[in-house]
C-alpha cells in the first residue's frame, strides 16, 4: 500500500461525520453491548462450543455405562440418573473456563480498551456472565439429543425449567471464573491452579459421577454443603418430569446464590480492574 | 461534532501534581512525582523518556485506567477520578497492547466498540465501514483478528480508537513492534488526523526521532518527572548544539584548526589527536567559512563532518545518560541509583503486575 494513497483514503473519513451519542447509555444498553461482544464469535463460529463439551461426553461415554445397577443411581435406565448430572458437570466446566478468555484479553490489552469507553464496569462484568447461557442451552441440547437414541426419556416441561436454574447457575459459575481472571492479571498459573483446585472436588462432592448415599458421614456433609449438590438433584427431578418437588426449589435457591455471590464479586472485582 | 464543553475553553488537559505510587514487595515506588501538565486544544505532544520514566502510568491515570494517589487531572474539561464517565466519552485511547479480541472479527469490534460509545445499530456500522476503508482494512475486516498481521491489527486499534471521533487521542507507544513502514503509515496517519481535524494528540514514545518528527511539543519525562518541555527544535537548541568534527592531517595543523574555531561565537572546542570537536550552534553556516579560514591560514583539512543534534543528546544533556540504550540508569550510578533504578522500571514496565499486587495485599 503506497503512503501517499493511504493518507489521502486516511483524509476523507478519519474523524467522520458520526459523532457520538453524549448521552450516557442505559446500563440494559451498556450489558446487551458486551453481551453481544462475546457472543459473536460463539455464533460466527459455533463449532467452539462442542470443544468445551469433550470431558462431559468423555464421561457420558465411557463412564456412564459403568452405572448400570449401581446402588442410589435409581431405578430403570441409568442415563435417568446420570445425564442430568452430566448436564450439571458441561455447565461448571464451560463456566469455570470462560475467565481465560478474558484473561487473555488482559494479556492483549482488549480489556483495557473496553475499559476506557464509558461503559459501566458491572455491565462488563454481567454482559459476559448473561453470555455463559448460550452454550449452556446449546450443550445441553446435545447432550440430551445424544442421549435420547440410548434409552434417555426427555420430559420437556421439566428439562426446561432445568435449564432454566443452569442459566442462573451458569451466569453465577461463569462470574466467579471471571473474578478468578481478574485476580490472576498477568499471573496466568494462578487462575488454571485455583481453578482446577476447585473445579474436581466441586464436581465429585455434588454427587455428579456417583453418588454419595453411601459414602462416609463427612463426604456427605462436605456434599451437603457444596451448592452445586442441589442444582444436580433438582436437575435429576426435573429431567425426570418431577416438578412439583421441595428439591427443586433448593436446586432453585442454590443456583440463585451462586449467581448472587458471583455477580457481587465479580462487579467488585471489574471495578479495580485498571 | 460536540465541542459545547471544551470549546469555550483551550486547554485540554490539565493536571496539578499528578502523582501515582506503586507497592512492589512492600516497597513505595513512586512512578510518576507531581507532574503538572498543560495542554491545549489541537497540539501535538509526546510524552518521551525511557522505559520506567513514568509515561505510561502518566497516560493511564489521563485516560481514568489508573487513579491517581495524589494531584489531580481534567481531561477533555472533566476530572478524571471524579467524573470518568464525561471522560471517557470524549477520549479516544489507544493502547500498547491489541485492543481487538482475537477471536473477534475486525468489523463485529468496530461496530461494537462504537456501540460502546452510545451510537446506534447504523451509525455505528456505517462508521465502521468509513474507517475499514480509511485504513485499508477491507480484505481482512471479516477474518479473525488472530489471523491478521501485526501491521493490520495495529490499523485496526486506530480504526477502534476512532470510532467515535474523539477530540483528544491517547498513544501509548503507537509504533512498538511494527516495522519501518508501518511506523512510517501510522505516524503519517496520526499527523493527518492532527493537521486535517485539530485533533489532540498526546503519545508517549521512547523512539527519539518519532518524537523529533511528529510533535510540536516534547515532554521529557524521566524518574517520573518532567525534566524538559519544549519543540524539538528549541530543545535541541538549548540543550545540544550541532556538533562539527574536523580532521587534520597532523596534531599541528589540528591545534591551529581549533586556534580558529575557537573565534566563533558559542564554540565549544575539543581537540584530540589530529581530529577537533566543535559543538556549537547553526554549524551548517558556519562551516564552509571556517573552511575557507583555515585554507587561507594555510591549514590543511582531511575530513569534515556536520552532526545535527538528535532528541538523544538532549536526553543525554538533561540526564548525563543516553536513551538511545534504554538505560533508566546512569553509566556511573552507584549501587544505590542502580537499585533504585531498576525498581522503577519493573514498577513501570510491568505496571499491571504491580498494581494486581497492591490490590491483592
Amino acid at each position: 500500500m503506497s503512503t501517499t494513497v493511504a493518507a489521502r483514503e486516511t483524509n476523507t473519513a478519519l474523524t467522520g461525520t458520526a459523532g457520538p451519542n453524549r448521552r450516557r447509555p442505559s446500563l440494559l444498553h451498556d450489558t446487551g453491548t458486551v453481551f453481544v461482544r462475546e457472543l459473536l464469535p460463539v455464533l460466527r463460529n459455533p463449532f467452539s462450543v462442542v470443544f468445551t463439551m469433550v470431558q462431559p461426553l468423555v464421561f457420558l461415554g465411557l463412564f456412564g455405562p459403568l452405572l448400570s445397577d449401581f446402588p442410589g443411581t435409581g431405578e430403570g435406565s441409568a442415563l435417568q440418573w446420570f445425564v442430568p448430572g452430566i448436564v450439571v458437570m458441561s455447565c461448571l466446566f464451560s463456566g469455570a473456563f470462560t475467565g481465560s478468555n478474558l484473561l487473555f484479553e488482559l494479556q492483549t490489552g482488549s480489556h483495557e480498551r473496553m475499559l476506557v469507553t464509558p461503559l459501566r464496569r458491572s455491565a462488563l462484568l454481567i454482559g459476559r456472565a448473561l453470555k455463559e447461557i448460550v452454550p449452556m442451552v446449546m450443550q445441553t441440547v446435545i447432550i440430551v439429543a445424544v442421549c435420547m437414541p440410548f434409552g434417555f426419556e426427555l420430559h420437556l416441561a421439566g428439562a426446561a425449567l432445568a435449564v432454566l436454574i443452569l442459566a442462573v447457575m451458569a451466569v453465577g459459575i461463569g462470574a466467579l471464573s471471571y473474578s478468578l481472571a481478574l485476580a490472576s492479571k498477568d499471573q496466568d498459573w494462578l487462575f488454571w491452579t485455583i481453578q482446577q483446585t476447585l473445579l474436581f472436588p466441586f464436581l465429585l462432592l455434588a454427587g455428579i459421577l456417583l453418588p454419595l448415599d453411601n459414602g462416609p458421614g463427612w463426604l456427605r456433609t462436605l456434599g451437603d454443603i457444596n451448592p452445586l449438590t442441589y442444582v444436580v438433584d433438582a436437575c435429576r427431578l426435573l429431567f425426570n418430569g418431577e416438578i412439583a418437588a421441595a428439591g427443586v426449589l433448593q436446586g432453585a435457591g442454590a443456583a440463585a446464590f451462586l449467581a448472587a455471590l458471583g455477580l457481587l464479586v465479580g462487579i467488585r472485582s471489574m471495578r479495580h480492574s485498571t | 461534532m460536540n465541542h459545547s464543553v471544551v470549546s469555550m475553553d483551550a486547554t485540554m488537559i490539565q493536571t496539578k501534581g499528578l502523582t501515582r505510587h506503586f507497592t512492589v514487595k512492600k516497597e513505595t515506588v513512586e512512578a510518576v512525582r507531581g507532574i503538572d501538565l498543560h495542554v491545549r486544544r489541537g497540539e501535538l505532544v509526546a510524552l518521551l523518556g525511557p522505559n520506567g520514566a513514568g509515561k505510561s502510568t502518566t497516560l493511564r491515570m489521563l485516560t481514568t485506567l489508573l487513579p491517581p494517589t495524589s494531584g489531580t487531572a481534567e481531561v477533555a474539561g472533566h476530572d478524571v477520578v471524579r467524573e470518568q464517565a464525561a471522560v471517557r466519552h470524549r477520549i479516544g485511547y489507544i493502547g500498547q497492547g491489541n485492543g481487538a479480541g482475537h477471536t473477534q472479527r475486525g468489523r463485529d469490534e468496530l461496530v461494537i466498540q462504537g456501540r460502546c460509545y452510545g451510537m446506534g445499530r447504523k451509525a455505528a456500522r456505517a462508521r465502521a465501514d468509513e474507517l475499514i476503508s480509511a485504513l485499508g482494512l477491507e480484505t481482512v475486516a471479516d477474518r479473525t483478528v488472530s489471523t491478521l498481521s501485526g501491521g493490520q491489527r495495529r490499523r485496526l486499534d486506530i480504526a477502534m480508537g476512532l470510532i467515535h471521533a474523539p477530540d483528544l487521542l491517547f498513544l501509548d507507544e503507537p509504533s512498538t513492534g511494527l516495522d519501518p513502514q508501518n511506523r512510517a503509515n501510522l505516524q503519517e496517519q496520526i499527523l493527518n488526523l492532527h493537521t486535517e481535524y485539530g485533533t489532540t494528540v498526546v503519545l508517549t514514545t521512547h523512539y527519539l526521532d518519532e518524537a523529533d518528527s511528529m510533535a510540536e511539543r516534547v515532554i521529557v519525562v524521566d524518574h517520573g518527572r518532567v525534566i524538559a518541555d519544549d519543540s524539538p527544535t528549541q530543545l535541541k537548541r538549548d540543550h545540544a548544539g550541532d556538533r562539527i568534527t574536523l580532521t587534520a592531517g597532523h596534531t599541528d595543523d589540528a591545534r591551529r584548526v581549533a586556534d580558529r574555531a575557537r573565534r566563533s561565537a558559542g564554540a565549544e572546542v575539543t581537540q584530540s589527536g589530529t581530529s577537533v570537536e566543535i559543538r556549537v550552534l547553526g554549524a551548517p553556516q558556519l562551516l564552509p567559512g571556517l573552511l575557507v579560514d583555515l585554507a587561507n591560514d594555510g591549514v590543511t583539512v582531511t575530513g569534515a563532518e556536520v552532526a545535527r543534534p538528535t532528541m538523544d543528546d538532549v536526553f543525554l544533556n538533561l540526564t548525563g545518560r543516553s536513551l538511545r540504550e534504554g538505560g533508566a540508569e546512569p553509566a556511573d550510578a552507584g549501587a544505590d541509583g542502580g537499585a533504585d533504578g531498576g525498581a522503577r522500571a519493573a514498577a513501570d514496565a510491568d505496571g499491571r503486575t504491580t498494581q494486581n499486587q497492591e490490590i491483592a495485599a
